[in-house]
Order: C-alpha cells, then sequence, then structure tokens
C-alpha cells in the first residue's frame, strides 16, 4: 500500500482545505472578487471531474462535454421563465434531461472508437448548440436572462454569494467522492478494463459497450448538475455554453491536471482559470501563452499537474 | 469437467470463412468430445487462429455453425459464449497492461459472478474475488507476483496468466491458441507440466506448434491445411498418416522424432 502521506495527497488536502476557507479569506479581506471566480472555478472543476469520468477512466474522448453544461443550464432557464422557480423540479429536471441526452448520445456515439467518436460527439454537442440558438422563445442566440435564481424554499439562499459558493463546493467534493467510489467499484473496474483492453474484456465475459453506456450517461448526468449551478451562478444561459470551444477547455482541464486521477481535474481547472484570469489582465492574447504551456504539459508530463507530483512523492 | 449432455461439447459443421478470395476456413468440421485434449496442428497459415477466433466470437463464419454444450452459438457475441463456459487465451498476450496480475484474473471472476452494476463497495477489497484470482494464480505458479503490474510480467509469466485468467472463468472449454509461444525451454517444460495438471479438470483444445507438446498431451489431434481439415485421429494414427507428412514436408522431421 502507498503511504497516503505524500506531496500529492498534501497538495490535495491543502487545496481542498483552502477551498473550505475562500469565504472567510474573501470576508476577511474584503475581496469579493475571488469568491466570484472561485465559485466559476468550483463550477467548471464539477464538470471537469464528470468528463474526467469517461476520458480518464473509460477511455471516452467526448469533445462535447459542453453540452451538458448548456442542457442542465437550459433547464434550469426555461423552467425560470415558465414560472417554475422551485430548485426542487428544476435541478431534477436538469439531471433527468442531462441523462437522457447522453443515453442517446452514447447509444449512438459507441459505436465508434477513436478519432470517430470524438468527431460524433463533437457533431452531437453542436446540433445542441444550433438547437438552443433556434429557441426564439428563449432568447435564440442572445440567450435567456434568469431573473430569479432556482428557489429551495428556504434551506438555502442560492443569491447569497457565500451560500451559493457552499452549495457548489458540496456538489463538486461530494461529485468526486461518488466518482472515486464508482472508480474503485467493481463497475469501476470494468470500466477501466475496457478502457486498457477492450477485446480481452470481452474474451471473459463482459459486454463493453454496455458499461460504457452507462459511465458515459453517469459522467452527462453530472455535468448537467454544474451546468444547473452554473446557469444560477451567470444568471443567464445562451448557446455559447455549449459551444464547441468550451468543450476543449474542458477537455483541457482534465488534461492539465491529470487523467485518471480523482482529484487532478480540480487541480487543473484552478490552473486553468486562474491562468487565464491572470493572463487576460495583461494581454488579451493569453492564449497565445496558455497553448505552449499546454503544450509542455502533454509533451514532457504525461500525468498532468498529478503525474508530476506523483513522480515527486515516489522519488 | 464431463458435460451432461451426450455427445460432442463442441461440434463445429461446415464452418466457411474466407477473406477476399482466400478461405481460412474452408468447410470445416470438428468435433470435441467432453474431458478431451484436443490439438489442432497444421503449416503457418493454416487457419488455426481464425478457427479459435470463429470458436470464441471475436470473428463471425461466413456459413457453418457452431455447437457448444448442445447450444447453437454461431452467431453469439464473444462475452457471451465466455459466460457459457468457453474460454480462450490469445496468441499474442492479450492482457490488462495497466493492471496488477491479480486484478487481471480478479476481474475474469468478477465476469463470472453475476452482473458488474455495482457502483459503491470497493471491488479489490471483496473477498472472494481475490481468492478466486489467488487460487487461480497459485494453479499456474503465480502466486507471488500477484500484485506486480502486467506490464513488468516477463513474456513467460504473461503467458501463465493468460492461462490463469481463463482458468478463473471457470470454463467447460478451454481453447488455447499456441500457449507456448515465444518460450523457452524450461519455461515450455512447464507449461506442459501445467496443462497435464489442467486437462483432468477441463476439455482443452490446443493450437500449437510446439510438436513435442502436442504429441505429449494430445488425446486426438486434428490436422488443417488450408482451412480444411486433412486427417484427424489418435497422435499415432496422425504420427503415420502419409498426408500429414507430405503436408509438412520440412516439418516432417519434427513429427516423426517422437514416434
Amino acid at each position: 500500500m502507498k503511504s497516503p502521506l505524500n506531496a500529492r495527497n498534501l497538495i490535495v488536502a491543502l487545496v481542498a482545505l483552502g477551498l473550505l476557507l475562500l469565504p472567510a479569506y474573501s470576508a476577511v479581506t474584503g475581496n469579493i472578487f475571488i469568491l466570484t471566480l472561485f465559485t466559476r472555478i468550483v463550477i467548471f472543476a464539477l464538470a471537469a471531474a464528470s468528463l474526467n469520468l469517461i476520458m480518464g477512466y473509460g477511455g471516452m474522448m467526448s469533445f462535447g462535454h459542453a453540452a451538458y453544461l448548456g442542457i442542465g443550464g437550459y433547464a434550469v432557464g426555461i423552467l425560470a421563465y415558465e414560472g417554475v422557480g422551485s430548485g426542487f423540479i428544476q435541478w431534477p429536471v436538469a439531471l433527468i434531461v442531462s441523462a437522457l441526452y447522453a443515453l442517446v448520445i452514447g447509444a449512438l456515439s459507441l459505436r465508434t472508437r477513436g478519432v470517430y467518436f470524438i468527431m460524433i460527439t463533437l457533431a452531437f454537442a453542436q446540433m445542441a448548440y444550433y438547437i438552443a440558438s433556434g429557441l426564439s422563445r428563449y432568447g435564440g442566440d442572445d440567450g435567456l436572462t434568469i431573473y430569479k435564481r432556482s428557489d429551495f424554499g428556504g434551506i438555502i439562499d442560492l443569491s447569497n454569494r457565500v451560500q451559493f459558493y457552499y452549495l457548489c463546493l458540496a456538489c463538486l467534493f461530494g461529485g468526486v467522492y461518488l466518482i472515486w467510489r464508482i472508480v474503485n467499484s467493481r463497475f469501476g473496474m470494468v470500466v477501466q478494463g475496457v478502457r486498457s483492453n477492450e477485446q480481452r474484456m470481452q474474451a471473459i465475459g463482459f459486454h463493453a459497450n454496455r458499461y460504457k453506456l452507462v459511465c458515459f450517461v453517469i459522467s452527462g448526468t453530472i455535468c448537467g448538475l454544474a451546468g444547473a449551478l452554473l446557469a444560477n451562478n451567470t444568471d443567464f444561459i445562451s448557446p455559447a455554453t455549449m459551444y464547441w470551444t468550451r468543450s476543449g477547455d474542458l477537455m483541457v482541464m482534465v488534461i492539465l491536471g491529470g487523467m485518471g486521477s480523482l482529484f487532478g481535474p480540480v487541480i487543473g481547472t484552478i490552473v486553468f482559470l486562474v491562468l487565464e484570469e491572470v493572463l487576460s489582465q495583461f494581454t488579451e492574447y493569453w492564449a497565445l501563452i496558455m497553448g505552449p504551456l499546454l503544450l509542455l504539459i502533454v509533451l514532457f508530463a504525461r500525468g498532468g499537474i498529478m503525474g508530476v507530483l506523483g513522480r515527486f512523492s515516489r522519488g | 469437467m464431463a458435460n451432461s449432455l451426450a455427445g460432442p461439447l463442441l461440434r463445429v459443421e461446415n464452418l466457411v470463412r474466407s477473406f477476399g478470395g482466400i478461405k481460412a476456413t474452408d468447410n470445416l468440421s470438428l468435433d470435441v468430445i467432453p474431458g478431451e485434449l484436443h490439438a489442432i496442428i497444421g503449416p503457418n497459415g493454416a487457419g488455426k487462429t481464425t478457427l479459435i477466433s470463429q470458436l470464441t466470437g471475436q470473428l463471425m463464419p461466413n456459413s457453418g455453425s457452431i455447437r457448444f454444450a448442445g447450444r447453437d452459438v454461431t452467431w453469439l457475441p464473444s462475452y457471451q459464449r465466455s459466460r457459457l463456459g468457453l474460454a480462450r487465451s490469445f496468441q499474442i498476450t492479450c492482457l490488462l497492461p495497466d493492471f496488477t496480475a491479480a486484478d487481471n484474473v480478479a476481474l475474469a471472476a468478477q465476469a463470472h459472478d453475476g452482473h458488474s452494476f455495482r457502483f459503491w463497495g470497493a471491488a479489490r477489497k471483496e473477498r472472494h474475488l481475490r481468492e478466486a484470482a489467488h487460487a487461480a494464480l497459485s494453479r499456474v505458479g503465480l502466486a507471488k507476483r500477484a500484485d506486480v503490474l502486467v506490464s513488468e510480467l516477463s513474456h513467460g509469466e504473461q503467458r501463465e496468466l493468460e492461462l490463469a485468467v481463463a482458468l478463473a472463468t471457470k470454463p467447460q472449454l478451454l481453447l488455447l491458441d499456441e500457449p507456448m509461444a515465444g518460450l523457452g525451454v524450461t519455461e515450455s517444460a512447464r507449461m506442459v507440466a501445467l496443462l497435464k495438471e489442467l486437462r483432468k479438470e477441463v476439455t482443452i483444445v490446443l493450437v500449437e506448434h510446439d510438436m513435442e507438446a502436442v504429441f505429449a498431451l494430445a488425446d486426438r489431434i486434428t490436422v488443417l491445411v488450408y482451412g480444411r481439415v486433412i486427417a484427424s485421429g489418435d497422435p499415432d494414427a496422425i504420427r503415420n498418416n502419409e498426408e500429414v507428412k507430405r503436408a509438412y514436408l520440412g516439418e516432417q522431421h519434427a513429427v516423426t522424432r517422437h514416434g
């Protein structure tokens, strides 16, 4: 057994602690901006963690994951627009619609492998994007403003910055915990086995695609939750949420942090969005710096940031 | 493990599979009787691996039928055949490289222990899966290497692990595709000794180039040439078969050496 006290786990613990204490820091210093930034980061970290489940553990390179952000967001936005303000209805609907979308997309996409899988998931996400653009009743291209955040009947007030932050953080930690359980379960072993050698798994008696599909649906559902959070955070939802570059961002977050490592996507998202924030203050061409950085990570640190930390802890 | 049904455990009838203009399996019929070790030999390109792949469902035939344990399995996908008790080892080692030896075998045991839509409990902590894995690893002499990653095992150990994985699925019929491939002399001898033990428990179809091993182990031998059966019978009959001698030409020496 590996020792629990190593550089990697230490960093993970520190980051988790930092996220927990962030509102206190924000209150003491009066820095509201950092709380806003990290609310966004926590939501995207949940989306990245869900992508990591299929990409890192399942070997399914989905290039359309932002679609779930949009679907979860539109579920909240459209229901709010139609006068259904209760989060107890909005959120389950967001999850169910995301799951159904994942089921249909997965059933069709999982017939393909490799590059074709990447392209077909991308194509479906772009379809979702254009469908959203066509929803003229709900703002079409311009998007839909959400005038009132999801109402949870006084249990929690989403308009309160700190409460909302902690709700997002609870969803993130809950999501990562869920993924941890799944990855180590019988189901998770099968999914990882299929990533490693699908033919072998078939030969010993597993119907590989069935397991991949269920994994795909779980991942999409978790990302739908991130979408519901995101819509509440921005009080707005538009087709741009599911544009393909956003799916690309999610992939970058996962790869940066470390594919197939549990907490990697969280670290990757923090690094990605903080860098984006900092760099864009200096230049609007921040992507010019981000690009080479990503190249370096992919070339020299295969396991992403978590992989590098892991190497330190072994040395 | 004898089958409750009378008659052959595996019955292949008029199997045909062609690739382009080449008939890799040409109207092939074959019976495997419960309890026997049935070897399939033939020169390179005789269609041995093509046959095995059709038996396990990795490849579908153009026509003909395959019955296993009294059931028509001709069009069943491989995972369903595995559930019925048909296990294979691969000619080119086909394992999960980034898993440990124990994980590889435990997954095989898990595949035959109900469905795997269990999302919560830690699979690596399930006692009976680990014990089944350990038992299969011990059978092939790999117990000490249980926690080593497959990618770090030697070639010989990987061949043994292939066998352990197949055993963990509790097969009625074991299809071994050149288990001796690439093994050194000592490793080969160990593998032959191992197969001698296993054949007491399970019906085996053995595809193998190593004639010494084949004649030491087989109850019956079927000889394939260009996808067709040219002879089938006990080792003595095959050794003395003129057509077989002709087909092997250069390899004739290998066949007769142990006469």
